[in-house]
């Protein structure tokens, strides 16, 4: 019969007579835990972050830039060649099945001016669709109608960072901002989104007619111009029908020749996004792949010490096995110290991997997440490599042959 | 006539060295019974230390049997024998071979710890052996506060604590001087003539073995004498 309280006790009594060394032995598997709770609480944050940035981007996007035009040979950005048109949109709207709604956008960055404030910011004209596109939510006034764009109107829909610095603290509906000089009147105010991964400000912006800023802010260089388009795909499987039906019909209206090259792009918005999210899960895998390691080098550690402490030992052991412990009896007393060892050292891996995450989270930035499944797996893991690790020493030490222990110098 | 405790025949340990087979103890036939108090003496190399082993189911034979209390220990497995060393044999060493950082109690509880002896009752029957030896003023102590003949007391309860039938003394003096040898001596007679506990000791001194009531020999791994003594 094994005496399980009796072999903890003996085995707690070991790991204190040793104190530095227990406590060594501990550090590399309080570093390794650590390790991975900090890394894979990084890693859940900015996987969260992502969702985040595509629940604020919209769901299964299209973006259509117009081409990029070459200047003397040196090829400018997307959208620098004014090649598609609001023409463009609405036959995509009403020719591509897959495709929900389309909101084309004509941009330009603008002073915008309230009293004695004043703000720069990027102006966007648009469709009424762009805010149902980006399922962007107004939280004060009304968001823009057909009527505002058919006639021209010069109302416009400001972000909350505009708000935040041309207002402070007054109610924006209904006052005029000038952009660019001309007076506008604030119909409506549009919820937070937030930073892009990138760390930019999506509620920097302000949203006029289309029509309107054609005619009165940025004027594009012929009538109808466009730079993109925003769209929308009836759902997640229609997204590549959709960018498909888009590319055929935009090549079919701008005749471009089999072996020509297209005068627009197409962009998978959603795609992108999805990727990010791959992206960030995969550094999460690498990440926690690599604390891992530093799990194992600590399991190694504590392999190491319990053969040196096997081998210190011999003729403890050779005593024991003498008064009759049997072979479970010196395995368990050395498992034992390797576990304990191991959990100790876990569990203060897991209090310094959560203050870490907090601190990288405080003085970095970035979202961490703690979860305490991974707190559970972490200290599992840590439990298991003491297991693992301490086997080997056991078994060895269990094996001794009690003649020789007891000779042992 | 008495009861036979311990009963060897055509027992064997051979040793492989390299390609050649080296018979440390070779067809040796003894019996022992309840109560006795055997001194063994032979020079080293003898195969003494080799039949103490093989008595202390510390080792197993290469051949022959091996009979305690009825039992043929010589088949037994790895953990059999250590039950039957937890039970029936206490084991005094010359080097005493107490756990370091381990007061004098916890020492001789130990036996009782591995045949699963609750708390209580491992720590009265511990003091109990330890007043028997004449130490219970100094349970708390840890070896390295103990003199030689301390030690070696604590040892001796430590093998008497599980009421085994049997010590096995393997030269207990070696390491004392004359008067603490005479003492661990007179300990040894008390226990075999007040407890019957049988007493096999292996010495090289003629004056420790005369404490004995029988002495046998052993020469080249054979017993070469086996007489009573006074």
């Amino acid at each position: 019969m094994i005496n399980i309280p009796v072999t903890i006790r003996i085995s707690l009594r070991a790991l204190r007579a040793n104190k530095m060394r227990s406590a060594l032995t501990m550090l590399g598997i309080v570093i390794g835990v650590g390790a991975v709770i900090a890394m894979l609480a990084i890693g859940a944050g900015a996987r969260e972050r992502v969702s985040e940035e595509i629940d604020s981007m919209g769901s299964n996007l299209l973006i259509v830039f117009s081409g990029s035009t070459s200047s003397g040979g040196a090829r400018m950005g997307a959208g620098s060649e004014p090649t598609i048109t609001l023409l463009d949109a609405e036959a995509i709207k009403r020719e591509c099945p897959a495709v929900l709604d389309v909101g084309p956008s004509h941009s330009g960055t603008a002073q915008v001016v309230f009293g004695n404030q004043n703000w720069s910011t990027i102006v966007i004209g648009t469709t009424p669709s762009l805010l149902d596109i980006r399922e962007w939510q107004i939280i004060a006034g009304r968001p823009m109608t057909e009527q505002d764009d058919r006639s021209i109107a010069k109302v416009c829909v400001l972000g909350k960072t505009v708000v935040d610095n041309l207002f402070g603290g007054i109610d924006p509906v209904g006052k005029v901002v000038r952009i660019k000089k001309v007076p506008f009147t604030v119909i409506g105010v549009l919820g937070s989104k937030g930073q892009t991964m990138m760390g930019q400000d999506q509620d920097d912006i302000i949203y006029v007619p289309i029509s309107t800023a054609q005619k009165k802010l940025f004027r594009p260089l012929f009538a109808g111009m466009i730079q993109f388009m925003m769209i929308k795909a009836r759902s997640m499987e229609d997204l590549d029908d959709g960018q498909q039906q888009i590319e055929e019909l935009l090549r079919q209206r701008h005749r471009i020749g089999q072996h020509q090259q297209d005068d627009f792009t197409v962009k998978n918005l959603t795609q992108m996004m999805q990727t990010a999210v791959n992206i960030a899960r995969i550094m999460t895998l690498l990440l926690g792949a690599i604390a891992s390691i530093s799990l194992l080098v600590g399991g190694i550690g504590i392999m190491n010490i319990m053969l040196v402490s096997v081998t210190e030992r011999t003729r403890e052991i050779g005593i024991r096995i003498a008064v009759g412990a049997k072979t479970w009896d010196i395995r368990l007393q050395f498992i034992i110290e390797a576990v304990t060892l191991s959990i100790i050292g876990g569990g203060i891996g897991i209090i310094l991997g959560q203050a870490g995450s907090i601190a990288v989270a405080k003085l970095a930035g970035l979202p961490v997440i703690i979860s305490p499944l991974s707190i559970a797996v972490a200290f599992g893991f840590s439990a298991a490599v003491g297991v693992f690790f301490g086997f080997y020493p056991a078994y060895k030490a269990s094996l001794l042959n009690p003649i020789d222990a007891l000779r042992y110098e | 006539m008495k009861e036979i405790l311990i009963e060897v025949s055509n027992l064997s340990r051979i040793y492989h060295v390299g390609d050649s087979d080296i018979a440390a103890l070779n067809k040796v036939g003894l019996s022992i019974s309840k109560g006795e108090f055997v001194s063994i003496m032979g020079p080293s190399g003898s195969g003494k230390s080799t039949f103490m082993n093989l008595i202390g189911c510390l080792d197993t034979p290469s051949s022959g049997t091996y009979m305690l209390e009825g039992i043929d220990v010589s088949c037994l497995v790895r953990d059999e024998l250590a039950e039957i060393r937890n039970n029936k044999i206490g084991f005094v060493f010359q080097g005493f071979n107490l756990l370091s950082r381990t007061t004098a109690l916890e020492n001789v509880e130990l036996p009782l710890l591995y045949s699963g002896m609750p708390a209580r009752q491992r720590r009265e029957r511990a003091l109990d052996a330890l007043r028997t030896v004449g130490l219970e003023d100094r349970i708390d102590h840890q070896p390295n506060q103990l003199s030689g003949g301390q030690q070696q007391r604590v040892t001796i309860a430590r093998a008497i604590v599980n009421n085994a039938p049997i010590i096995l003394a393997d030269e207990p003096t070696g390491n004392l001087d004359t008067k603490t040898s005479a003492e661990i001596m007179d300990l040894f007679v008390r226990l075999n003539r007040d407890s019957g506990i049988t007493v096999i000791l292996v010495t090289h001194e003629n004056d420790i073995a005369a404490y004995g009531r029988r002495l046998v020999r052993f020469r080249d791994g054979s017993i070469i004498s086996d007489e009573a003594t006074s």
